[in-house]
């Protein structure tokens, strides 16, 4: 056998505390495993998580505490270390070369079959064959990378590690960028091979968490707040401890809809770019002068749902109506026309175009507008006081208007979309993850103008993924999951753990 | 980091870029044995002595201005055009075959006319890759380069068969030409004793056209909202493939035209060799004077300068005119790097951290011995 003699029995850490200037990632973590066990590692972005892994990868030293194996102490210098103990990562995105095949990518790594000039490659293959067999794991050597689907590129990661010689697998959201069919197959597969090896994966879904871990650790701020068996807890227990503890609720006491439809969702049926059911049968309606919170772990529709609503996504079945008429499979363009407002989830490539001045930008979708141009000539001088107007009422941090709207910073960049998307007056505004990395003075802006937006009339829909935002601001919470609306409720009604419950998917939300 | 230093900066890049040229080619030029000093000064100043050098380095600033223009007007829209050498080709057969249909039009028809027939020809042959890329997907540079190969075979079938001058017939020489065409298309050459035709004129009017329709009109807007970032000009409601398609048809009227005015210009004849590798040319041009037209104008002239005093060097001083070509290649290789030197803003702050390391130290010296 490659590299790693023994096998390994147990991995615990003990009082593993990790500072970075300002912040606290690891605050005396604790943690067993024994082969065959799998651990779900669970929490929200910036819980510490990855720093963890790190460590345990030896990209990055612990400032304190201990790492053992099979009971002696270890200390991981460099990933090498690590590996040479036979842990192994599969990381979120694939290191795979697209263009050679899996034979050779996994070669790749293989030093045993490095001889001086020679590449022996049928060492490898055996070595493939050898590690498909014992694990269930069947990989065609020959196909090319790109050739495969992403679950099965996936697969190729594992055997890659596996082959390589790990006997601890740390998987870092294996399942975020599978369809739900090879999440099962993945699933399935981890299965089997926990009884040989141990598992630690983080994971955001509830599903997995449940069907695949032996043990979970939830983290909260650097601390493991919460360590148990899997099978001890219901689902929405788990469900509950993942999204953390309930937080006293600003109460948005508006009078629902009072003003009427604004834009109304029937039996929306929209596909991914793979080509799978990203919207399934979703219905929802938002009102004039109302906000509806759009909460959901990231992947579950979203995306495809602001771009369908603006025209970017074609829709397979169902209908959209905006205040009254239909624009189901209207173009961009028609879309704007009717009043639609879109703040999008890419700021710097979507939202703007990079390498035009900021000025250019607040006109991108009025520049055959009649305010702007006269019989297509720009007109100048009401693009540059106009342009000064805005950036002075939205307080853009930037010497004047000409400046490269792709070099300003992202709270900035978003409020050139914001002004732009509100000096358009729409009817309707998209806000996708509208504050997501922006500062909080910024963030604050941003919210204020929304809720102004809101009190002239506008309907909202805002997608994101921190529900305190979603809570602060909304007058409706809806909960999608799986391309459906879960439920959607007052925003009174939505307290964290009950969202949580709702975003992992466990229907009946009642029985808590 | 000051204003003054950036400028300094970037003009410092530029000259240190014109120096590399020129020594990357020194060096070739060297290894073929060439003179290399009489080489650059013969290239550079000899066809500037007089008024026929002068002249017929413009007549080069012509064609390559007007196919730099419409490789701009792509490439600004995300499209790159390597097919210019066959619209244009494209464009000189529709031209011909107006003046050889309607010899007798009034020159103030027939010129117009036939320069829009040019450009229709080669808007259809940019037209082609436009419409595979937007709605097929079909890379463009397999396409024009394609594209040109068909045009080039198409150019000799017209000139060998329906166009060949009846003349040739009867001489049986068999030239591929067409016959001497009606002298109410011929451009009037102003200065006497020289061939620089009033073309020059429709170069330059053609590049403030261009200015004005990418920097001043909405159209322009979008199109160039579509080349710097699709998926942003697709989110502002901008019908991309489109933009994507016209921009091609103009990009290919461009070429077109500049072979309708080389034809009427120059040649009075469809001849074989007019595009001479102008369609390439153009591209160089266009990337060289910064894809705008305040800049491709002094670049067609540097570049037209380059052509011609490479047909002065293989006189003077024997180094063929297809070291050129060698040199086009240098000076591309130069410009890209340039381009990415420009770009890097960390590099900048490298050279100005040392800058001032120098010259502080410098300062400190002069303080040290006042």
């Amino acid at each position: 056998m490659p590299q790693s003699a023994k096998d390994i029995e147990s991995l615990r850490i003990e009082h593993i505390t990790k500072r970075f200037p300002g912040v606290l990632a690891c605050d005396d973590i604790s943690l067993e495993i024994n082969r065959g066990e799998v651990l779900a590692l669970v929490g929200e972005n910036g819980a510490g998580k990855t720093t963890l892994m790190n460590i345990l990868m030896g990209l990055y030293h612990p400032d304190e505490g201990h790492m053992y194996i099979n009971g002696t102490e270890v200390h991981f210098r460099s990933p090498n270390d690590a590996f040479e103990y036979g842990i192994g990562m599969v990381h979120q995105q694939y290191m795979l070369v697209p263009n050679m095949t899996v034979v050779e990518n996994i070669a790749l790594g293989y030093k045993q079959a490095w001889k001086g000039w020679k590449l022996d490659l049928r060492l490898v293959r055996e070595r493939i064959e050898e590690i498909a067999q014992q694990y269930g794991l069947s990989v065609d050597p020959d196909a090319y990378i790109w050739q495969l689907s992403v679950g099965e590129q996936q697969r190729v990661e594992l055997v890659k590690t596996l082959c390589l010689g790990a006997k601890f697998l740390i998987l870092d959201e294996p399942t975020s960028a599978l369809t739900p069919q090879e999440t099962d197959d993945l699933i399935a597969l981890l299965k089997t091979m926990a009884q040989e090896l141990s598992i630690i994966f983080i994971s955001h879904k509830l599903q997995e968490v449940k069907d695949l871990s032996s043990k979970v650790a939830i983290l909260r701020h650097g601390k493991v707040v919460f360590q148990g068996i899997t099978d001890d807890h219901s689902s929405s227990d788990i469900a509950a401890l993942m999204t953390g503890h309930e937080v006293n609720l600003p109460h948005n006491d508006a009078p629902a809809c009072t003003l009427g439809p604004m834009l109304q969702l029937r039996n929306l049926k929209v596909r991914s770019d793979r080509g799978h059911h990203a919207l399934d049968d979703l219905s929802l309606y938002i009102c004039k002068g109302e906000i509806v919170g759009l909460a959901g772990v990231s992947g579950n529709g979203q995306r495809e749902l602001a771009e369908v609503i603006n025209g970017l996504r074609k829709v397979e079945s169902g209908q959209i109506l905006f205040d009254g008429k239909d624009i189901t499979n209207h173009n961009p363009a028609q879309v704007i026309a009717s009043g639609m407002g879109y703040i999008p989830e890419e700021r710097n490539t979507e939202g703007i175009v990079p390498s035009f001045s900021m000025k250019e930008n607040f006109i991108l979708k009025d520049a055959e507008s009649e305010t702007f141009s006269n019989h297509a000539f720009l007109k100048k001088k009401v693009i540059d006081k106009k342009a000064e107007e805005l950036r002075t009422e939205f307080d853009i941090r930037s010497p004047n208007t000409d400046v490269i709207a792709g070099s300003l910073s992202g709270g900035n960049i978003q409020k050139v979309i914001l002004a732009r998307e509100i000096s358009r007056s729409p009817k309707f505004l998209v806000a996708v993850y509208p504050t997501r990395g922006l500062d909080m003075g910024a963030a604050e802006f941003i919210h204020k103008q929304l809720l102004q937006l809101r009190n002239s009339g506008v309907g909202i829909l805002l997608i994101s993924e921190e529900l305190e935002e979603i809570t602060n601001l909304s007058d409706q919470v809806a909960v999608i999951f799986k391309g459906k609306i879960q439920k959607v409720l007052p925003s009174s009604e939505a307290s964290r753990r009950r969202l949580g419950i709702l975003m992992a998917g466990v229907h009946d939300d009642e029985e808590i | 980091m000051t204003k003054r230093f950036k400028t300094g900066y970037r003009i410092g890049v530029i000259i240190l870029a014109i120096i590399t040229a020129m020594l990357l080619g020194a060096v070739i030029l060297w290894a073929i044995g060439a003179d290399v000093l009489k080489t650059y000064l013969v290239i550079l100043t000899e066809p500037l002595k007089n008024k026929i050098g002068v002249t017929e380095v413009l007549l080069r600033v012509v064609p390559l201005t007007i196919i730099a223009l419409g490789i701009t007007v792509a490439y600004r829209s995300g499209i790159i055009n390597i097919g210019a050498e066959g619209q244009m080709a494209i464009g000189i057969l529709a031209t011909t075959a107006i003046a050889l249909a309607f010899p007798n039009l009034p020159r103030g028809v027939l010129i117009p006319f036939a320069i829009l027939a040019g450009a229709v020809g080669g808007a259809i042959w940019g037209f082609i890759p436009g419409a595979l890329k937007a709605k097929l997907q079909v890379s463009e540079l397999l396409s024009t380069v394609m594209l040109n190969y068909i045009a080039a075979q198409l150019y000799t079938f017209f000139l060998r068969g329906p166009m060949l001058d009846p003349a040739e017939l009867t001489m049986g020489s068999g030239t591929p030409q067409s016959m001497r065409l009606s002298r109410n298309l011929d451009l009037t050459r102003f200065i006497k004793g020289t061939r620089i035709h009033s073309g020059i004129f429709i170069a330059i009017g053609l590049a403030v056209l261009i200015f004005f329709l990418l920097w001043k009109t909405s159209y322009g807007f979008k199109m160039r909202a579509a080349g710097a970032s699709e998926r942003a000009a697709r989110y502002g409601g901008i019908n991309v493939p489109k933009y994507l398609i016209i921009a091609m048809m103009i990009s290919g009227a461009f070429a077109g035209m500049a072979g309708a005015v080389e034809i009427a210009g120059v040649h009075r004849r469809a001849i074989e060799g007019v595009t001479s590798g102008y369609g390439f040319s153009g591209i160089v041009v266009a990337l060289f004077g910064g894809l705008h037209p305040a800049g491709i104008v002094p670049a067609a002239f540097f570049f037209g300068l380059l052509i011609y005093g490479a047909d002065m060097t293989q006189r003077l001083v024997g180094v063929p005119a297809n070291m050129v070509q060698v040199l086009q290649g240098v000076i591309i290789l130069v410009i890209v790097a340039t381009k990415m030197i420009l770009a890097n803003p960390y590099l900048m702050q490298r050279v100005e951290s040392r800058w001032h390391e120098i010259f502080s130290r410098k300062n400190r010296a002069q303080e040290a011995d006042a």
